[in-house]
């Protein structure tokens, strides 16, 4: 600025509000080299991977660099279900996230407002489970839905169970668990905007004849869309990519495999890395187009 | 209101014995208000009056509680906000952000499963000269048109009673004459009841046909635009609606029909009729335009009250008008609008004068004396800067 106001008397030209400003690339140059070290050279590498070839006669677990595409047919051909059986959960427990999160967001954004002391605790309340373990309180869940358990006992006893059934191991269970460990990713971005929803509109909802649950559903519902989106993907994208709880040491079994637990049995166990690396590339790339999908059609694009 | 229908014409309004109170304070105190079909209603009053909570209590946003509303002669009063024949212009305006300028019309008219809900708010929009941004967001309007949206969406739906809460606040002088206008003529043109709240005494006055002035939770005076201006019952109506000369003293005599009080050694004439109190101490008071400034003791006459000499203050030119203040000693400052008759004042500062009015101009307001406002008979400018503190810390402790 200085310089420029001893600059040359030629006429003052309007500056241009896009100026060049090496600060900007300063700041930034840490971000970008992490990304660059970090996501972009192992997601070349995932992909070199993916496409290699056992070495012939070779160990088990060693490969040679090739383009052989078929890998990719290969384990959609094989592992098609745990695909979806992944995403499948994973929109299970989207929605029960949602459902369960929003009238708890509602309460602390919304009608909480006049005492800050409890939105705070509830919000505590929220994000407290963060303080101990994923894995420790997964592993807590499996024990209390053990079949030995009252729980199970009383269902098995209302027959809502049949006699030889169990809780753990099932679809229910692992849904149950990505639920439970996602709801605070659902609570806190719904909170955020609920906490800033103008109750204002609601009045004026109810003002043109629009009964409480019509107020709901044209008004609160769309003016909270960014929560809902960045709630549910944050919940989605993680949750189809989870394999704790669907492994068989938690929540899950055999029958319950998602797409993350053959990538770990292919990978650690069976040491097939191409196979890994693939099924990580299919993963990936499908996230991204359902998400890409999603965040158009539901048009919060004007709204963020 | 019926399903699929709009009310036929507007509707009655009656307020029975309505008592508000929130957690720690009173916010309305037993009001009883009565506003005829078809009227504009202006309720007018200070920040902090009542004012919003009454509309909103007739919107149904707050419960009374105690006391009744009826709309049309139907006690509402339990009635959920979303069933009442009532729409709102609201201070915020509360466009909804995620719809278009055309669907925030036409959202009424849908919950209520009007036909053809775009037509009849395209209909809505040309009557407030929108209609060609009907595809636009709210917040890509001016505060003005925005404005005008919100009105079109509460007129839409033609209500039986239409309530407006300082709709025009955020608006520049220019746009709020224009819209004052444009107000006036939907009201008339669609004969609904509007009920007005606003704390601009010359909104009220310009738009209502009926003005209730309303001070601490209740109504202080209300009547007609004119009535209330020539003839204020309180020193608060006297002094929020314009300004008044109002001074203090003992009625000493009465004859006929009139009463004699002397102030400051002055005997001042009110008509008995134009006078609330006709006995004790009184407050009696004359508006500044009805004063005449005289340069010479004017000649006794009857029926013309005099007071002076005095000393001329303060002149100040504002165009159609030069107001005066002239300090008359025991009685302080008296305030006097002279219209610009020649180029610029007549009379400079420092000038002897003596005010004059018509007796029949006079008023005498209802309040006891020891709440009237006396003016303090040392009027040097330390003694001013004092009580105007004392008046500006009151009114913040009240805020």
């Amino acid at each position: 600025m200085a310089f420029a106001a001893f600059g040359s008397s030629a006429a003052p030209v309007e500056q241009a509000p896009r100026r060049r400003s090496w600060v900007a690339v300063i700041l930034l140059l840490p971000g970008l080299a992490y990304l660059a070290l970090f996501f972009l050279t192992p997601f070349i590498s995932l992909i070199l991977t993916s496409l290699q070839t056992p070495v012939e006669f070779g160990d088990v677990g060693q490969f040679q660099q090739a383009f052989k595409i078929e890998n990719y047919a290969q384990v959609v051909g094989e592992y098609w279900p745990h695909f979806l059986r992944a995403f499948g959960y994973a929109l299970a427990a989207t929605f029960f996230a949602l459902v369960i999160s929003y009238p708890l967001a509602y309460f602390i954004g919304v009608k909480a407002r006049r005492w800050p002391l409890l939105q705070a605790l509830m919000l505590t309340l929220v994000i407290a489970p963060f303080f101990i373990s994923f894995l420790l309180r997964t592993l807590a869940w499996k024990s209390l839905m053990a079949d030995e358990t009252p729980l199970v006992q009383g269902l098995k006893a209302l027959s809502i169970i049949p006699s030889d059934g169990h809780l753990t191991g099932t679809a229910f269970s692992v849904i149950f668990g990505l639920t439970y460990n996602f709801i605070p990713f659902m609570t806190l971005p719904l909170y955020t905007t609920l906490e800033r929803l103008d109750t204002r509109y609601l009045e004026a909802g109810s003002d043109l004849y629009a009964a409480p649950a019509t107020t709901f559903w044209k008004v609160t519902v769309p003016l909270s869309m960014p929560g809902i989106v960045s709630g549910t993907l944050l919940t989605f994208i993680p949750a189809s990519g989870d394999y704790i709880n669907a492994s068989a040491s938690f929540l899950g079994s055999a029958q319950t495999q998602m797409v993350g637990n053959v990538i770990e049995t292919n990978f650690l166990g069976l040491l097939n890395y191409p196979a890994a690396a693939a099924l990580s590339v299919i993963l990936m790339a499908v996230i991204l187009l359902i998400v890409g999908i999603y965040v158009r059609r539901s048009g919060t694009e004007d709204l963020l | 209101m019926a399903e699929g229908a709009f009310a036929e014409a507007g509707a009655d309004l009656e307020l029975v014995g309505i008592h508000k109170r929130f957690p720690g304070f009173t916010a309305i105190e037993d009001l009883d208000l009565r506003i005829p079909a078809g009227s504009f209603f202006a309720l007018l009053g200070p920040s902090g009056c009542g004012k919003t909570t009454t509309l909103r209590l007739v919107a149904g946003l707050e419960q009374p509680t105690s006391g009744r509303i009826l709309i049309g002669g139907k006690d509402v009063t339990d009635v959920k906000s979303f069933k009442r024949p009532v729409n709102t212009v609201f201070q915020s305006y509360a466009l909804f952000p995620h719809m278009t300028v055309l669907e925030n019309v036409a959202f009424g008219l849908r919950r209520r499963g009007i036909p053809d809900p775009l037509g009849k708010a395209h209909e809505a929009l040309r009557l407030v000269e929108l209609d060609h941004l009907s595809a636009r967001r709210p917040a890509q309007l001016s505060g003005g048109q925005q404005q005008r949206v919100a009105l079109a969406r509460a007129v839409v739906n033609r209500p039986a009673l239409l309530l407006l809460d300082e709709p025009l606040g955020a608006l520049d002088l220019k746009l709020r004459r224009q819209m004052q206008l444009e107000l006036k003529s939907i009201q008339t043109d669609v004969g609904l009841t509007f009920l007005h709240v606003t704390h601009d005494p010359e909104e009220a006055l310009t738009m209502a046909d009926t003005v209730a002035v309303m001070n601490k939770g209740k109504i202080e005076q209300m009547g007609a635009p004119e009535e209330l201006y020539e003839l204020p019952k309180t020193a608060f109506v006297a002094n929020f609606l314009g300004q008044s000369n109002l001074f203090t003293g003992p009625v000493v005599s009465s004859k006929g029909d009139s009463i004699i009080v002397d102030i400051a050694g002055v005997k001042v004439e009110v008509p008995s009729a134009r006078a609330q109190r006709h006995t004790d101490e009184v407050t009696i008071g004359v508006r500044p335009e009805k004063l005449m400034l005289h340069t010479e003791a004017p000649r006794k006459a009857a029926g013309v009250n005099v007071l002076g000499p005095g000393r001329v203050t303060d002149v100040s030119f504002s165009g159609v008008s030069t107001q005066y203040q002239i300090a008359i000693p025991g009685l302080g400052l008296v305030t006097v609008f002279a219209q610009n008759m020649v180029f610029g004042p007549v009379v400079n500062v420092g000038a002897e004068a003596w005010v004059a009015w018509t007796v029949d101009h006079g008023f005498g307001l209802a309040d006891e004396p020891e709440h009237a406002p006396k003016f303090a008979a040392d009027t040097d400018t330390a003694t001013i800067a004092l009580q105007t503190r004392h008046e500006l810390l009151a009114e913040i402790e009240e805020a």
